[in-house]
């Protein structure tokens, strides 16, 4: 069984279709890219995957038991520390009190995180500091399945960079599955098995493409010069960088 | 944190709290100056001297019968301000989920604010007479659409993206309530609950003077009828003091305890 079926997805906003017959599979300890136009209706996909948003219509089969997601903002609660962030979510996972220290300290090393850093309010983090955080705090309740969406968007170009060595890292190690939504199309070569492109107005996934390799195995060499193949001889990805919601409708 | 730092950092939050007092005392200084300088200028019979009043005020302490009056008092204000808050609470919160309710209650709240608490006393001491109930009820009716209004506020505008977060995480309505909302919304709420308390202790002294209930509005409705000035001051002055230990012993340190992040980032010279 799959890590993450999707069947027949659809959705509207106040009447009006922005997703309609996506399907979608993630295999276990599998890194799909799910790239796509601004506003073709990537976050709303991610989101029902995830279980925020109710799908209108369609089918979720998820085959992993536990999961966790990082946003594109880190979201982490203000009135607590970093440490605290990376405990919230292992209260909720069941993990015990007296294992939830190592826990956090385990997913902290992962994140590459200090312990100095653990004591510090996210008032006191740097952006990039806050984003590791976030990461820990999804690695925290050992997943088999993490949800991203966008996370690395707001990032300057060597921080993102260092973040994705990081998603890179821990996914050797932790072996989990990952729905991993941007739009840059580099950091989905880095980081994926396969990338799946988004219709431009959220009709279905227009197309996947299997990259050869596992994640984070293509050098920089090779990432460049696929991305040129992609966007100057593949169809598929001929409209990944439109940017006006407006053609949408 | 590890028992050995956890204390420590709570000393050192303590000691900051203490030290701040300075900045109250040196404001408290200004208004003995300055009361000192009134006393002056209209003599003892109208404005008698702050040394005086103190005076005055240790006396009564020392005295059983005048303690229990401040003590009565006390009581019935915690009692109004506890209804107040959990009522402005627990209303507050739902307006806040429910932007129906909220549109209902905004225009009431117009109507409940623009009566004056004096309004209220004679309608409540008509209703229930001359008793400790008139008090209370007067507190929940002047001070409860402060509380509520924050507590709605404080739900409306949370950051839902934690709820997103949080419920990405697994966890239902519930434990979004109690371990992200709730804490949101305490942000407006605390400031809130110290303008109700202060609120109560005035409307219950109102009250009582009114109603002639006894307590400290008794007290204060007979020296006014000796014009005993300096016995009047006196029950001003212990008036102020009960709030301010209950405001600083009870509802600051909790505000502080529960927004202690935001002092993480103050500048130095802010927090000091």
């Amino acid at each position: 069984m799959n890590a993450l079926t999707l069947e027949r997805i659809g959705h509207a906003y106040f009447g009006q279709a922005v997703l309609a017959d996506i399907h979608l599979e993630v295999g276990r300890g599998e890194v799909v890219a799910l790239v796509g136009p601004s506003g073709s209706g990537k976050s709303t996909l991610i989101q029902i995957a995830a279980g925020l948003v109710d799908a209108r219509e369609g089918r979720i089969r998820r085959g992993f038991s536990r999961q966790a997601m990082i946003f594109q903002e880190p979201n982490l609660m203000p009135w607590a520390t970093a440490r605290e962030n990376i405990g919230f979510a292992l209260r909720r996972a069941g993990v015990a009190r007296r294992d939830r220290q190592a826990r956090i300290e385990e997913a902290a090393w992962l994140a590459e995180l200090e312990g100095d850093d653990l004591g510090k309010y996210p008032v006191e983090l740097s952006g990039g500091m806050r984003q590791r955080v976030a990461i820990a705090r999804a690695l925290a309740v050992r997943p088999d399945f993490i949800f991203f969406d966008e996370p690395f968007t707001a990032l300057d170009v060597a921080l993102k960079r260092r973040m994705q060595d990081l998603v890179i890292g821990a996914a050797r190690e932790a072996h989990f599955a990952a729905l991993f939504i941007t739009h840059d199309l580099m950091e989905a070569i880095r980081i994926a098995h396969r990338i799946a492109v988004l219709d431009v107005r959220g009709r279905g996934i227009a197309g996947v493409r299997a990259l050869e390799g596992g994640t984070g195995d293509r050098n920089e060499a090779e990432i460049f010069a696929l991305r040129q193949r992609f966007l100057e001889t593949d169809p598929l990805f001929r409209h990944i960088h439109d940017v006006d919601e407006r053609k949408r409708r | 944190m590890k028992l050995g730092p956890a204390l420590s950092d709570r000393a050192g939050r303590l000691l900051d709290f203490l030290w701040s007092g300075w900045a109250g005392l040196a404001a408290l200084s200004l208004l003995a100056a300055a009361w000192q300088a009134g006393h002056e200028a209209w003599g003892d019979f109208i404005l008698p001297a702050p040394l005086e009043t103190v005076g005055a005020a240790v006396g009564l302490l020392g005295d059983p019968d005048s303690l229990s009056l401040l003590l009565i008092t006390a009581q019935r204000s915690l009692t109004g301000f506890a209804m107040a808050a959990g009522a402005g609470v627990a209303l507050g919160l739902t307006a806040g989920y429910a932007p129906a309710v909220m549109r209902l209650a905004r225009p009431l709240l117009t109507v409940v604010l623009g009566v004056p608490p004096i309004a209220w006393i004679v309608l409540t001491m008509m209703w229930f007479g001359t008793t400790g109930t008139t008090v209370a009820v007067a507190i929940l009716i002047a001070a409860t659409p402060v509380v509520f209004v924050a507590a709605a506020e404080g739900i409306a505008t949370r950051d839902r993206e934690l709820g997103h977060m949080a419920e990405a995480f697994g966890y239902g309505l519930l434990g979004r309530f109690l371990f992200i909302d709730l804490r949101q919304a305490s942000r407006p709420i605390f400031p809130a609950l110290a303008l109700a308390l202060g609120t109560s202790f005035k409307v219950a002294i109102m009250a009582e003077m009114l109603a002639n209930a006894g307590g400290v509005g008794g007290a204060l409705a007979r020296a006014r009828a000796l014009l005993d000035v300096p016995q009047a001051l006196a029950w001003v002055v212990l008036s102020v003091i009960a709030l301010i230990v209950v405001e600083y012993g009870l509802v600051r340190p909790m505000e502080g305890e529960l927004e202690r992040w935001r002092r993480a980032a103050q500048p130095w010279g802010v927090k000091r």
